[in-house]
């Protein structure tokens, strides 16, 4: 699918339709990923609705773009931005982690839209490594996007994925940091310091690009331009774990906290307030 | 590199398997690499994934006629599998060789998530598998492998004999449309008979008749059962040869029959005791109601010896010598 036609404006108000989603999934779930599901969902909003050549008609295509959640466990954001756009009914929703359902709590091939069966941290760079590559070997111009999360990139597996995607020139890549600073210990700087994660990407050959992580319009600018010829791409974008939900953000028990009822009712309303307030704007 | 290997029959055997017209061939790790690239000319998009092993891989030609079509990661397994799995969810058909010992345990995770998990068509060549080391140790060895990859769905495992079960086994493996473990040792082996044999996915080869006792091999302890199978004879003892490249899925069938039709079983595999063909036999003998005296010949639950491979095959059993004395005991109640 190329670009949608949606203003930034409409991609503002898909982020927040897509929180409340988000978080009525996992109270209707009764599990999943609160909090870096809601850090990366800006992200998500836009590579489905900007950048990447894929969609339900072209899922199988060989020249379609791939995405890979290396993040899988924040699986139930994937599941709501492809819902919406229509790679499968949005009342599948309603089995996610039920019995039987091909709904996991983390990313597979059973679900129309997903590439790669993900969830244990430090695989999908390695994975779109070997995607990028095909492309490479095929001359096909199809990109590949991942997402990490920042705790993750403690997983040496990445760093293997990282050499090896430099060494073989593959500016097709692109690798996303959701970069909350938390993990769920806590801050990801007193867990297993990752710093400076801009100079690490670069030492290993990497174009690296920073961006505010829930702004669409820098987003879309970021993950749309060109590639560096011959270097693979990181996008360090800064995100805030939890966002959008005042009592949410950058606490670490969001992690996979689950709302109650209660929660999900005063979340729903803050989200419906910003929501009213960029109407007012817009108008 | 060092001097060859001592030869892991001892005179009496090699004699014997002359005799047999088991003639010796080449390494089945060779016969990998010469058949992968015959392979890989015909279709372009067969691959070769390294991790500075295409040197021990045997794939330096490979490499020279195809470089395209070699791809090189370093030492890092855990990326050699990573992207072979994102290669072939591509359509290409990545074999991703390394030693079997780092192949299976370091990457042991992307091997059941990236590649069976995610279900696409690797095809994992663990190289210089079992004790092929020999004196480098146990670091090197994969005693382990078979047993964590049988607990791992969607995976065929095999582990061919000869170089005609290597060659069939790399031809049909890089047209199977699901993930495949192939398993080859780095010493020349000896060709397990001319007698017409077909190679068919799931199925075991009676190599020789007998209702004595019944070997069960896989890899490169088949020909040694046929040498024990040979010098029973000598004694009056008819005892029956299965060839069982496929360690899942297993031909039950052909090993019920054994364990009917025969007085003993022993499987001799390279491999520990644990979790291998021989655990997988006795369950699937019991499953079907079947009591019989039955042994597991492999490397026991220990440090293994130092030595070369003849030395650890002569060491714990793995002979001509222990495997006919291991039949002697069952058949005579010992
Ligand atoms: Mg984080």
């Amino acid at each position: 699918m190329p670009a949608t036609l949606m203003t930034d404006r409409e991609l503002q108000f898909k982020s927040i339709a897509y929180r409340r989603a988000l978080l009525q999934l996992i109270f209707s779930a009764g599990a999943g990923h609160t909090g870096g599901g809601l850090s990366c969902l800006d992200i998500l909003n836009v590579l489905y609705h900007r950048i990447l050549r894929v969609s339900p008609e072209t899922r199988d295509s060989p020249d379609r773009d791939r995405y890979v959640q290396s993040k899988g466990h924040s699986v139930e954001a994937l599941y709501v931005v492809l819902a919406d756009r229509g790679f499968f009914p949005r009342t599948d929703l309603q089995t996610v982690c039920r019995y039987q359902s091909p709904y996991v709590g983390h990313p597979t091939r059973k679900v129309p839209g997903i590439e790669m069966n993900t969830g244990a941290l430090g695989h999908g760079l390695a994975i779109s490594a070997g995607m990028a590559l095909a492309a490479k070997l095929d001359g096909r111009s199809y990109r590949v996007f991942t997402l990490l999360g920042d705790g993750e990139l403690a997983e040496g597996s990445n760093w293997e994925a990282a050499m090896a995607a430099s060494h073989y020139r593959l500016d097709n890549l692109t690798a996303i940091i959701d970069h909350n600073t938390l993990q769920i210990t806590g801050p990801t700087r007193d867990v297993c310091s990752n710093e400076p994660l801009d100079d690490k990407w670069r030492a290993f050959g990497w174009t690296v690009r920073e961006t505010d992580g829930h702004d669409v319009a820098a987003l879309t600018r970021v993950l749309g331009a060109p590639p560096e010829p011959g270097k693979p791409t990181c996008v360090i974008a800064h995100t805030i774990k939890g966002k959008g939900v005042s009592f949410m953000e950058s606490v670490p028990r969001w992690h996979h906290g689950v709302p109650t009822a209660a929660e999900l009712a005063r979340a729903v309303a803050e989200l419906d307030a910003v929501e009213t307030r960029l109407r007012e704007e817009a108008a | 590199m060092s001097a060859p290997a001592p030869s892991v029959f001892s005179p009496t055997a090699a004699r014997l398997a002359e005799k047999l017209g088991l003639a010796l061939g080449q390494p089945n790790l060779d016969v990998f690499a010469d058949t992968l690239l015959e392979l890989a000319r015909a279709n372009p998009d067969i691959l070769a994934l390294t991790s500075d092993s295409r040197g021990s891989g045997k794939l330096a030609p490979f490499g020279q006629a195809l470089p395209r079509q070699l791809v090189e990661v370093g030492i890092a397994e855990q990326n050699l599998v990573g992207m072979a799995a994102g290669l072939a969810a591509c359509g290409k058909k990545p074999f991703a060789v390394s030693p079997a010992s780092f192949l299976t345990t370091r990457a042991l995770e992307q091997i059941k998530n990236d590649v069976c998990y995610s279900d696409v068509p690797v095809v994992l060549v663990g190289i210089s598998a079992g004790t092929s080391y020999g004196a480098l140790g146990s670091t090197h060895h994969s005693l382990h492998d078979l047993a964590v990859l049988r607990a791992i769905p969607n995976l065929s495992i095999v582990v061919p004999a000869d170089n005609w079960e290597t060659r069939e086994a790399v031809r049909w493996a890089a047209t199977a449309r699901q993930p495949v473990y192939l398993r080859f040792g780095k010493a020349p082996t000896r060709h397990l008979g001319t007698a017409e044999r077909r190679f068919e996915p799931g199925q075991a080869t009676v190599l020789r008749e007998g209702a004595d006792a019944a070997f069960i091999g896989t890899g490169e302890t088949v020909v040694h059962c046929l040498l024990a199978a040979g010098a029973l004879a000598a004694e009056g003892r008819e005892c029956r040869v299965i060839s069982m490249p496929w360690v899942k899925p297993l031909d039950e069938e052909t090993l019920v029959s054994a364990g009917r039709e025969c007085e003993a079983v022993i499987v001799a595999e390279e491999h520990s005791v644990h979790g291998g063909l021989g655990e997988a036999c006795a369950s699937a003998l019991m499953r079907a109601g079947i009591r019989v005296p039955f042994r597991i010949a492999a490397i026991p639950d220990e440090e293994t010896v130092t030595g070369s491979q003849a030395d650890i095959f002569r060491h714990y059993g793995l002979t001509m010598e222990g495997l006919s004395q291991a039949a002697r005991e069952l058949l005579e109640g010992l």
